[in-house]
């Protein structure tokens, strides 16, 4: 019934390797077959390269990877939770919800604090961002996007703009905000990122004038807010990239990535490199988030369980999860102290776990849909989180 | 192309779940009885048949909306047939057609650069050199990039050429017109990285021929930092103790956020405590770097830290600024005889100001690092053991507890605070664990 023109194979066996998935349509010997991507390329370089074929590469980076976790290995002295042995138990909280933010038309997909410790920004599936004064409910500033799904945002340093990630248009905008509540900020909007699929991440740098972006299309990048011009992109990723997080070190330059392909990687933003690379969970990185002190971060994946990475060590130290807890965790981020660490899960819960112990203090219900992102306020006084079921809660 | 095309996350099926709603809209639309009508369509000299008109389409489209109709060109499931085709809907008589199976997004996702490069090299030859600025750049590029291939794809594009001279004209418009709307929609970025397995596996060796030679920290030491932070900032953690006066969200008293704007007359112990933690903690708190600021004058290296923020001004101001606050900073503090001259080593000195011949913006970073570093281990130590700390430490608030509205369980912060003043930082929770069931949460 569909135009039939040309009859053309694009999913099935490979003719090569006989693995089943997408196909591309060449010709070897004027005969045209059907082979698998990787199938495509090994045509493509054999009798072009003499002694190094992907086999051989294949086989070092395996032997490689092995070595590495060896060496992780060897100076694992101890466990976390042996250590935090001699520290007290938390005691009983008592936290409650205390605001909630009803507004948006549909899932609230992100949001972020303002620096004044009070407002917050947050973006929807209908295009709509809203800026609330998250202590009176009132709505300071909205801008409507049609026919865009805003997945991230974030607020500038300064107060005095947002930056909007799309999830359609494959941009990054920044929109400074004006205290008259008429004004149609939709029209101030600025293009900044340019990628070639949705924008997952984004995030300003400790100024207005940088932000950094991270997308589907597998990599992260540096933008001037300014010029709009690439500074410095990220690539290493081998899936899209879900989620980043800035360092709060004192030297500030480096920043970490969780994505698709169950990797966390730490950047150094200058240079582009990747310094250090994980690779324990068993499913997409939803959400990744530094401690506060910046030596260690935390992930969360859709393998209903949250890690804990330490920097200097080089490691995966704590894993967070229960044989109750059998949904993904889309979100995560550490009370101030970073004594507690709050995470978001499709099961519309909020776990509240202790880093040190590794066992579950808290669960936090009233949502009434999966949380898409909890965020502890900057002065440590309050969690937010935003859901599927179109409305904001703060805790606290 | 990507390592593994079927690793996708939900975003990613969120997407699909899109692109398969289009596609079932465009199925319906070639319905041979409640679709759209279609017929031959004359295009200059040829017959293209199965394309259908302007009016036909409006008519459809009145009824789902004239918004789907442009979204469905934009992805490329309808493509026009004549020049210039791009993928905006017309609203008059231009012939469309329905896209091929094989060239929707959804089944070629993720457009793979060897395709891509197949394809330039296709239309380089037959249009002999007619490609457009953006694909002749994209075809250097890829020239270059994927160079140690390029023997095949000219050999798949002389193939694809070949075969398709032998079909028809009519088809072979149509090929055209397909594979150029696909490629209008899926074309890659210049910037992309080619994610062939290759490269893919020799950037995770070198990353972990790398990751082999990082200095490793044992893991006691480490841990041993978090259980020490945690203690350090516990107090300071308004979900784990409470806040004083209360905070503002439980007891919708703004009071806490007043005593700890940016500048006050008198700030509150807890804050002035954090600037002892880490330098870093200091310089961060507008008051503190005030402070050590007023500290430095005293001691008469003030201009260390008034360099160190000129340089965070170059690092995180605006792009168009550089060059003259580059020019500031070295008439300021580097230049032989300068009014602030800062003390850096020479090694550093030469460095920077070789950059300085090319000012961008981390052309401060290594004398900004080294005054940063001289700061923490000599003036930020003494600072922290002098009268002038030890006074404002002493002046310090220590707000009134005002009682909250609702019951709560947690231990008091005053009391918490006059032990900690007796130098004991360990506070023994009020509340003991297990019988608590205040609030709505449980273990």
């Amino acid at each position: 019934m569909c135009d039939q023109t040309f009859m053309a194979a694009t999913f099935g066996p490979c003719d090569s390797c006989g693995k089943t998935g997408p196909l591309m349509n060449i010709y070897i010997k004027n005969e045209p077959v059907n082979y698998c991507s990787f199938c495509v390329e090994v045509m493509a370089y054999r009798g072009l390269q003499k002694g190094e074929t992907l086999e051989t590469l294949r086989q070092e980076s395996d032997t490689l990877k092995k070595k590495l976790e060896e060496e992780r290995g060897k100076l694992n002295d101890v466990e976390l939770h042996q250590v935090a042995e001699k520290i007290e138990v938390v005691g009983a909280l008592s936290i409650k919800t205390r605001r909630v933010l009803k507004g948006h038309g549909n899932k609230v997909l992100c949001m972020d604090w303002c620096k004044d410790k009070r407002r917050l920004v947050s973006s929807s599936q209908d295009g709509k961002v809203i800026v609330w004064d998250g202590f009176t409910l009132n709505k300071e500033n909205g801008v409507s996007l049609p026919c865009t799904w805003v997945m991230a945002c974030a607020y500038a340093p300064s107060g005095c703009a947002v930056a909007l990630g799309d999830g359609l248009d494959n941009k990054c905008s920044v929109i400074p905000l004006s205290l008259d509540k008429n004004e149609n900020l939709a029209t101030k909007k600025k293009s900044v990122a340019m990628h070639t699929n949705y924008v997952s991440g984004c995030t300003f740098t400790s100024s207005d004038m940088q932000i950094l972006t991270s997308s589907g299309d597998g990599s992260c990048a540096l933008w001037d807010v300014e010029s709009g011009q690439l500074l410095q992109s990220f690539h290493g990723h081998t899936a899209d990239v879900l989620s980043l997080d800035l360092s709060p070190s004192e030297t500030g330059n480096t920043f970490v990535s969780g994505g698709c392909d169950k990797k966390s990687c730490v950047w150094d933003m200058r240079s582009g490199q990747n310094i250090q690379t994980f690779e324990n969970h068993e499913s997409d990185i939803n959400c990744v988030k530094y401690y506060p002190s910046g030596d260690a971060f935390a992930s969360a994946s859709d393998d209903a369980t949250c890690r804990l990475y330490d920097l200097r060590a080089d490691r995966e130290v704590a894993i967070y999860q229960k044989d109750s807890i059998i949904f993904g965790a889309s979100s995560v981020d550490f009370s101030l102290s970073g004594r507690l660490l709050f995470a978001g899960y499709n099961d519309y819960s909020i776990n509240v776990w202790d880093v040190l112990k590794v066992t579950r203090v808290s669960i936090l219900f009233g949502h009434e849909n999966r949380i898409s992102r909890v965020c502890v306020s900057p002065d440590g006084t309050a969690l937010c989180s935003a859901s599927w079921d179109h409305t904001l809660r703060i805790w606290a | 192309m990507t390592i593994n095309p079927l690793a996708k996350g939900s975003w990613h099926r969120e997407q699909m779940l899109g692109f398969r709603k289009m596609e079932k809209v465009i199925v319906a639309m070639q319905d041979p009885d409640m679709g759209m009508k279609m017929r031959n369509q004359r295009l200059l000299i040829t017959v293209i048949p199965h394309a259908m008109t302007g009016v036909f389409r409006l008519v459809w489209f009145l009824t789902e909306g004239l918004h789907l109709g442009a979204m469905l060109v934009r992805y490329g499931y309808i493509y026009p047939l004549k020049e210039p085709r791009s993928l905006v809907l017309q609203a008059d008589e231009s012939p469309y057609r329905f896209q091929t199976p094989y060239f929707w997004t959804s089944t070629r996702w993720p457009a793979s650069e060897l395709d891509y490069a197949i394809y330039l090299a296709k239309k380089n030859i037959r249009k002999q050199g007619e490609l457009m600025e953006y694909e002749k750049e994209r075809y250097n590029v890829l020239h270059k990039r994927i160079n140690h291939t390029w023997d095949f794809v000219v050999m798949q594009a002389r193939e694809q050429l070949r075969a398709s001279k032998q079909r028809r004209k009519a088809d072979r418009i149509v090929l055209e017109c397909q594979e150029q709307a696909y490629w209008l929609v899926n074309r890659p970025p210049v910037r992309l990285l080619v994610l062939c397995y290759k490269t893919v596996l020799s950037c995770v060796i070198e990353t972990c021929r790398r990751a082999l030679g990082r200095n490793r920290v044992k893991s006691s030491i480490c841990l041993e930092g978090f259980v020490k932070y945690s203690e350090q900032y516990q107090m300071h953690d308004p979900i784990m103790q409470g806040c004083l006066p209360s905070n503002p969200w439980i007891s919708d008293d703004t009071a806490h956020w007043t005593m700890n704007a940016e500048i006050v007359p008198a700030p509150t112990r807890l804050r002035v405590e954090r600037w002892s933690f880490s330098f870093m903690e200091l310089l961060s708190d507008v008051m503190g770097r005030r402070e050590f600021m007023t500290y430095l004058e005293k001691e008469f290296s003030e201009e260390n830290l008034r360099f160190w923020e000129a340089c965070e001004d170059i690092r995180h101001g605006e792009s168009s600024k550089i060059t003259e606050k580059v020019e500031e900073v070295y008439k300021n503090f580097l230049a032989p005889g300068a009014a602030h001259w800062v003390n850096i080593d020479s090694k550093t000195m030469d460095k920077t100001l070789e950059g300085i011949k090319h000012p961008h913006r981390f052309v401060m970073d290594d004398a900004q690092m080294h005054i940063y570093f001289l700061m923490k281990k000599d003036s930020y130590p003494r600072y922290i053991k002098s009268d002038l700390y030890k006074n404002m430490l002493a002046k310090a608030i220590v707000p009134q507890e005002t009682k909250k509205r609702l019951n709560s369980h947690f231990p008091s912060p005053a009391q918490a605070v006059t032990q900690a003043t007796k130098e004991d930082r360990r506070v023994k929770q009020a509340g003991q664990t297990g019988t608590n069931t205040a609030g709505g949460s449980h273990v």
